[in-house]
């Protein structure tokens, strides 16, 4: 792990556990509804100021929290195209399968590639300190497996050529991937005494 | 210290528990319904369901000498479950609130139950004789957001109230024709309905999470969602508070607050374990975990790992240490404590219920 990714990964897995405060509670708007209230924003006073955890202009972290839910979106690292590309393809694939993933957010916040959004009844089923784990986990992995894709890619192909090409290669990767994104999270649950 | 006692019910989250006066019966909310344990031997065995909530059941209590059950739940209503010979038998509370009723609380002399809930008011409910009937007064006036916790003051016509909008405030609920006069205190001596006694704020304006008054009702405690607890001592009425202490930890929000005696608050919510708080007027402080038996000890399972099972682990999990158990006794955030047992200088057992559905009886 380089010098600069702990201190990051450190802050985030701080903000994380502290935003991860939840507590069921039921709409004051709408009567016998209960909606996670960072993403209904009806009342100001139980959403709390958003924080921005950046590690440089290109990587950040946005974790929205309010008394019922959190927000976390991130921005994952793209240097050139090509990584652009790749980072889009992998995430289109992760957010497709969200409803697998309990935590994943169908669409990401403008501004960052993938967002979670996690609640109250998933803190209540799942292992508080393991979410947490599995988003740093999540972090720290996801650029690994960008630059691997990368030099998967190759060399000196021009790049929208290349991409055509390596259309099939690159889903199957990205599905290789995914499974073993995947896994954690089914294990996770697995170890929760609540869902066994 | 004498281990304490675990009861590990099912695996919901458990919003709220009560005893019964002689600690004989459990009642826990569970999802929408309300279970009755009764203990025997050791445990507690599921005896009753009460069913009659169709949303979440926010809250429970059990009035000590009466023996009645009320209850309150994010469909709007509250419940009265008088005891009969045949089991429970529920009667509605007419709340006229349109939002989620979050907390219920029983006065000490069981005449009137208050009702916090998400339409920025509290209900306090009383029974009418010529109606037959359970009917409501709103306290409404300053609140501005959803009422997290309630807690009555000994003489049955002061109430706190804590709420999303930072504030903890004191109420009067005097009821004429339910309520005798009360004596003078120092929050106030002409209490019509609907006085504010006291209002106050934390330094960072975080939700209240849990308010009580201390035992002989002269000083009030509050939890907020900034990890502090502040403790205030009015004066006179009408007058600013002699002191207001708060002390900020550096531990995840309390979600529950109990006063042991005048000088000893016992606080607990996300970090799973209960915290003791000493002090008086002149400052508070954290005096340490209630569980003081040692991370290896709390866990209970804790086993010696051997070089097979740790490789068995490796294959099995692809790591080689189980970090799935949390090392204290309750493995999710504690959502409420409770008085247990009484002695002369104050509170000697209080109970806990958590998330991960145990509920606890810690000797302190």
């Amino acid at each position: 792990m380089s010098q600069s990714l702990r201190p990051y990964l450190q802050a985030v897995r701080s903000s994380l556990t502290a935003a991860l405060t939840l507590s069921n509670f039921a709409s004051q708007t709408a009567e016998r509804h209960n909606v996670p209230e960072i993403e209904a924003q009806t009342s100001p006073e139980v959403v709390l100021t958003p924080l921005t955890i950046s590690r440089n202009e290109n990587e950040r972290v946005l974790i929205e929290p309010s008394i019922n839910s959190v927000r976390i979106s991130i921005k994952i690292k793209q240097a050139d195209e090509i990584e652009h590309i790749l980072v889009h393809k992998f995430t289109r694939f992760l957010t497709q399968r969200a409803e697998s993933f309990f935590i994943l957010r169908r669409k990401p916040i403008k501004g960052y590639d993938i967002s979670f959004l996690i609640t109250n009844f998933h803190t209540e089923e799942m292992l508080k300190h393991k979410l947490v784990d599995f988003i740093i986990q999540f972090m720290e992995e996801v650029d690994k497996e960008i630059s691997e894709m990368k030099l998967f890619v190759g060399g000196t192909v021009p790049l929208l050529a290349r991409a055509e090409v390596n259309r099939l290669q690159l889903n199957a990767r990205a599905r290789f991937v995914a499974e073993s994104f995947l896994t954690p999270v089914s294990r996770a649950v697995a170890a929760c005494p609540a869902m066994s | 210290m004498a281990n304490p006692e675990v009861h590990h019910l099912f695996h919901n989250p458990i919003a709220d528990h009560s005893f019964s006066a002689d600690q004989q019966t459990l009642v826990v909310a569970r999802d929408t319904s309300v279970e009755l344990y009764g203990r025997s031997g050791s445990s507690f065995k599921l005896q009753d369901e009460l069913k009659g909530h169709d949303k979440t059941v926010t809250s429970v209590d059990i009035a000590p000498s009466t023996g009645r059950i009320v209850t309150c739940s994010q469909d709007r209503n509250a419940l009265v479950w008088e005891p009969s010979p045949t089991g429970y038998k529920p009667t509605l509370v007419l709340l006229r609130i349109s939002r989620a009723a979050t907390f219920v609380r029983w006065s000490p002399n069981e005449s009137k139950f208050a009702v916090g809930s998400g339409d920025r008011l509290i209900a306090v409910c009383y029974f009418e004789e010529e109606n037959d009937w359970w009917v409501s007064k709103h306290l409404k006036k300053p609140i501005r957001s959803t009422i997290t916790s309630v807690d009555w003051h000994p003489n049955s016509v002061l109430l706190a109230a804590g709420s999303t909008d930072a504030h903890a405030r004191v109420f009067s609920s005097y009821i004429k024709g339910v309520d005798q006069r009360p004596e003078p205190t120092v929050w106030g001596d002409r209490l019509p309905f609907n006085t504010v006694c006291g209002e106050f704020l934390n330094n960072s304006a975080g939700w209240v999470h849990s308010v009580a008054f201390s035992p002989s009702g002269d000083s009030l405690a509050f939890a907020a969602h900034d990890s502090s607890i502040t403790v205030v001592y009015p004066s006179a009425p009408e007058q600013p508070p002699k002191a207001v202490v708060s002390i900020s930890t550096q531990l995840l929000p309390f979600k529950s607050l109990i006063w042991r005696s005048e000088d000893e608050i016992v606080a607990a919510g996300y970090d799973c374990e209960a915290f003791r708080f000493q002090g008086g007027e002149g400052g508070w402080q954290l005096a340490g975990a209630v569980d003081t038996r040692g991370p290896s000890a709390a866990g209970g399972e804790q086993r010696e790992e051997s070089a097979l099972k740790m490789f068995k682990q490796m294959d099995l999990k692809g790591k080689g240490k189980d970090d799935t158990q949390l090392k204290t006794v309750h493995q999710n955030t504690i959502t409420m404590i409770r008085p247990y047992q009484s002695s002369g200088s104050g509170v000697a057992k209080f109970s806990s219920s958590g998330v991960d559905g145990r509920v606890v009886v810690w000797t302190i």
